[in-house]
């Protein structure tokens, strides 16, 4: 057990290391300089332009050579300082992704585990019921198929302009500071509720549809077979066929906790949503490297814990693991 | 296990409603609140005046919240006595202002002489502020009494120093003093301390809320502003926005909004004007062509090329009539007075694809390979791109536009749209062939806009104008000219402008296309006497985009008046 997970960290932390390594690289290949694109609305003339490119090169740390950087950027890293954001410059980028991550957290956590679980339970209820098959499914897929953009505006105006139940923009009113009473937790539910219904109802289709194929291919295998010969109630072979069936799910759950931070841009786009998502976008179309950085930081780290944490599931859901363990 | 769980539940309900009992005043009341949108780009990242590339994310940061010595009113030309009280040229080499008495800061502390040559001096100090080049010709700065006297060199900028009084923000001193050069060329600046109408109140990512001053000084002098607090809302596309001006959420929206045209003739909204353009024009659009590339050096494929662009294609189909086409001189119709009409008469171009054709072959362009397309003189084939950033779909359609005219008339152009940055390091650093460009506002001076034309000396960076690095001395030297003629002096003004237009139609450097609209639709629900056509009030502009408070835009927020009191 504990060389498994031994070798398991091993490959993590050079996982870590090599993704950080690429995400300091990627942007600085891209075409262009983020200082001079950050100064050029300031429009000013030549003389002031230069005085104000040197200082501020100097100031974001780019005036020294490449390697510099990139060891100066592990010993900021180390002592937890992602570095001047140059998009939203002065704001640090600790503290932007700070501000912005839990809405991400509070948006995509629910809308994630509730449709995973609604999802699955509805697909293996629907998979082989003929009557559901037929009429719910290719809801299901007509779901996971919509182009997401198209889906978010469509929810938006009739919900939001038509029949005017919910707000269309913001985490919170316009009209009110964050503070605790039930208007205003009342007033946040209701701002979150059409970003997490139009996530949920993608995702549940996507999930149904997924469990819905895998139920299929395992009350097919020789098992399930072998169980209906020996007279086994069909309840019984169903629920079998589900324990097997879910183990894929619960990689794919993974892999989506894993980019929870970046997750809903579109969503964050189309119901002017806050969160990292479309900070993410703005840092890349503006090339700052130390924006960009720390939400893949982020990225990274989700994706390792969670794989990781998937791992350790694995040991307690699937026995196969367990017993090669033991075997060792 | 129960009886846990239902203690916890019982304190967390006791909790929250105690919670709920604080609640009181944190609702804004909708007829004391104003919600305007369109201004922000980003998260508000910084209340720091001299941070000027980030100021419309916190617009109001200059205009609500620091003050300048003038306002400038660019319908009515005329300087407005802000902060100073009056100011006068007591030679040919100092200017002297009053500074008005009674104007306090925030905090208390009157704002004196003293805090306006403090700042005045910072630009001396520090190279990376923006109004640090006033220094060239700016001797010293000094408070006396209530007096500020400039002294200049031999050779005042007169243009640039009258455009620089009405919007360096003047900072208080006793605040500013104490910090390091750090934090002010690039502090955030948080709960800053000003002297304006408004004082900031709080924020978060997608706003800022501004609250009334009620110590301001010009509520003697021009009113008092309407709203109580000023939300500024950003959103993060324009579907949100226009879904938000629709059902009265928000009252001002400075976004630009496609379908607006149908709306303003349904009633939706208001406008400006009731008609097209709708919008007040606020820049102008200019192609820049880049002159250090083949055949875009060459004049005459130049003046083909404005012959070629059909300017009122972009106008009906990017625009949907929200715009007019720009003058070829490209001042604004607010600058109009500097037009030579004698030399647009003789060198000025219209939309003719017959004429473009033939200076294109009497110059030798013509179609050696037969592909459609004409060649160089040379015989080398001509393939170029005109560019804009992803996603500004005006723009987008427009350089469509472009691209389909100049092969109509057998120029190959191609319409590409890189993301921002690479667009942007593209633009200085003369690696395209074509883009549209529009970072000149409006202002009491031609100048502004030959400053952003003809931005000399050339250098390998071409980071604040003349992105296309056109190299004409003659014309450099009538820009500096310019520049040094004092504004008073009209006629003077005129002469130098119809000399840079003449060199400037001849020369083709850069084709100015059509107006930017200044954005603008609001709504009557819950504040009504908007500015509009026509109307008895003096002419305003109703924009809340950061650099145009101090052009009038904060007197709007004066004359409005409820629906329902």
């Amino acid at each position: 057990m504990r060389r498994y997970f031994g070798r398991k960290l091993l490959i993590y932390l050079v996982t870590f290391f090599l993704a950080v390594t690429i995400d300091w690289m990627i942007p600085r290949f891209m075409p262009g300089n983020p200082v001079q694109n950050m100064l050029a609305r300031a429009s000013v003339r030549p003389e002031a332009a230069e005085a104000m490119y040197g200082y501020y090169t100097k100031a974001f740390g780019l005036d020294v050579p490449v390697w510099k950087q990139y060891l100066n950027f592990w010993v900021a890293l180390f002592h937890g300082d992602l570095g001047t954001s140059v998009y939203l410059f002065p704001q640090p980028v600790s503290k932007v992704l700070r501000e912005s991550i839990p809405y991400d957290i509070f948006l995509l956590l629910p809308a994630i585990l509730l449709s995973w679980w609604a999802g699955n339970k509805f697909g293996a209820f629907a998979a082989r019921t003929k009557r559901l098959d037929n009429t719910l499914l290719p809801i299901g897929y007509i779901l996971t198929a919509t182009p997401y953009m198209w889906l978010g505006i469509l929810l938006a105006w009739a919900f939001g302009v038509v029949f005017d139940i919910f707000p269309i923009a913001g985490a919170y009113s316009f009209s009110m500071q964050p503070h605790w009473s039930w208007a205003f937790v009342w007033d946040v539910l209701k701002h979150w509720f059409l970003p997490f219904a139009s996530l949920f109802l993608v995702g549940f289709g996507g999930w149904a549809i997924g469990m819905r194929n895998m139920i299929i291919y395992e009350l097919e295998a020789d098992y399930s077979h072998y169980m209906e010969a020996l007279g086994a109630p069909r309840k019984l072979v169903r629920k079998y066929a589900f324990r097997n069936a879910i183990l894929p799910q619960v990689t794919g759950l993974a892999l989506q906790l894993g980019v929870i931070v970046a997750g809903a841009l579109v969503t964050e786009v189309v119901f002017s949503y806050p969160g990292i998502g479309y900070l993410l976008l703005a840092a890349i179309q503006n090339q700052d490297y130390f924006l960009i950085q720390g939400c893949f930081l982020f990225i990274i780290t989700g994706v390792l814990l969670a794989n990781f944490l998937i791992d350790i599931v694995y040991v307690i859901v699937d026995p196969r693991i367990r017993r090669g363990m033991v075997g060792e | 296990m129960w009886s846990r769980s239902k203690r916890f539940v019982s304190v967390l309900v006791i909790a929250l409603l105690a919670f709920g009992a604080l609640a009181v005043g944190q609702v804004y009341d909708r007829n004391e609140t104003l919600y305007v949108s369109g201004a922000a780009w980003g998260p508000p990242n910084d209340w720091n005046p001299f941070i000027t590339w980030s100021k419309a994310n916190t617009t109001g940061t200059i205009g609500y919240l620091y003050e300048t010595l003038f306002m400038y009113d660019p319908l009515n030309d005329e300087f407005i006595p802000f902060l100073a009280e009056s100011g006068e040229w007591v030679s040919d080499t100092a200017y002297e202002i009053t500074i008005r008495d009674g104007v306090m800061w925030t905090d208390g502390t009157p704002l004196t002489a003293e805090d306006v040559a403090f700042t005045m001096n910072l630009g001396k100090d520090y190279a990376a502020l923006w109004f640090a080049p006033m220094w060239n010709y700016v001797i010293n700065v000094v408070a006396v009494g209530d007096v500020v006297r400039f002294d200049f060199t031999e050779e005042p900028l007169y243009q640039e120093f009258d455009n620089n009084l009405y919007n360096i923000p003047i900072v208080p001193k006793h605040i500013w003093d104490s910090k390091s050069e750090a934090d002010i060329t690039g502090g955030a600046n948080e709960n800053p301390i000003g002297s304006g109408a408004y004082m900031y109140e709080t924020h978060s990512s997608d706003r800022n809320v501004w609250l009334r001053n009620d110590n301001w000084w010009g509520n003697d002098v021009f009113g008092v502003p309407a709203p109580k607090r000023i939300v500024d809302a950003r959103f993060s596309s324009n579907s949100v926005a226009l879904g938000s001006v629709i059902k009265g959420d928000v009252d001002l929206s400075n976004n630009f909004l496609p379908g607006i045209a149908t709306l303003a003739e349904k009633g939706y909204v208001k406008t400006y004007f009731e008609g097209a353009p709708f919008m007040q024009a606020a820049n102008t659009a200019v192609l820049f062509l880049n002159t250090t590339k083949k055949p875009m050096d060459d004049a005459a494929f130049r003046r083909a090329l404005a012959y070629a662009i059909n300017v009122d294609d972009i106008v009906r189909v990017a625009y949907a009539n929200l715009v007019s086409a720009a003058s070829p001189t490209g001042l604004l119709p607010s600058l109009a007075k500097y037009d030579d009409q004698a030399v647009i008469d003789e060198l000025g171009w219209t939309y003719d694809p017959t004429e473009a054709a033939r200076i294109l072959a009497d110059a030798g362009y013509v179609d050696v390979d037969g592909d459609g397309y004409v060649e160089a003189p040379d015989g080398s084939a001509i393939a170029l791109e005109v560019t804009c950033p992803f996603g500004w779909t005006d723009w987008m359609e427009s350089i469509a536009v472009i691209s389909d005219s100049a092969k109509a008339v057998g120029i190959n152009i191609e319409d590409v749209t890189p993301d921002y940055g690479s667009w942007n390091t593209a633009l200085t650093n003369q690696t395209f062939d074509m883009t549209l460009n529009n970072w000149a506002n409006m202002s009491n001076t031609p100048w502004t806009l030959y400053n952003l034309l003809f931005n000399h000396p050339i250098k390998e960076i071409m980071g604040s104008g003349n992105f296309g690095a056109y190299d004409n001395q003659e014309l450099f030297d009538l820009v500096d000219a310019l520049a040094a003629v004092p504004t008073t002096d009209l006629a003077g003004m005129q002469a130098v402008c119809s000399d840079i237009q003449r060199i400037m139609l001849s020369e083709v450097p850069m084709i100015p296309l059509w107006y930017n609209g200044l954005w603008a639709q609001y709504s009557d629900s819950v504040w009504t006497n908007w500015p509009v056509d026509g109307s008895n009030d003096p002419a305003r502009l109703p924009t809340t985009w950061s650099g145009y408070w101090q052009l009038g835009g904060l007197l709007t927020l004066i004359e409005l008046e409820l629906a329902n009191p």
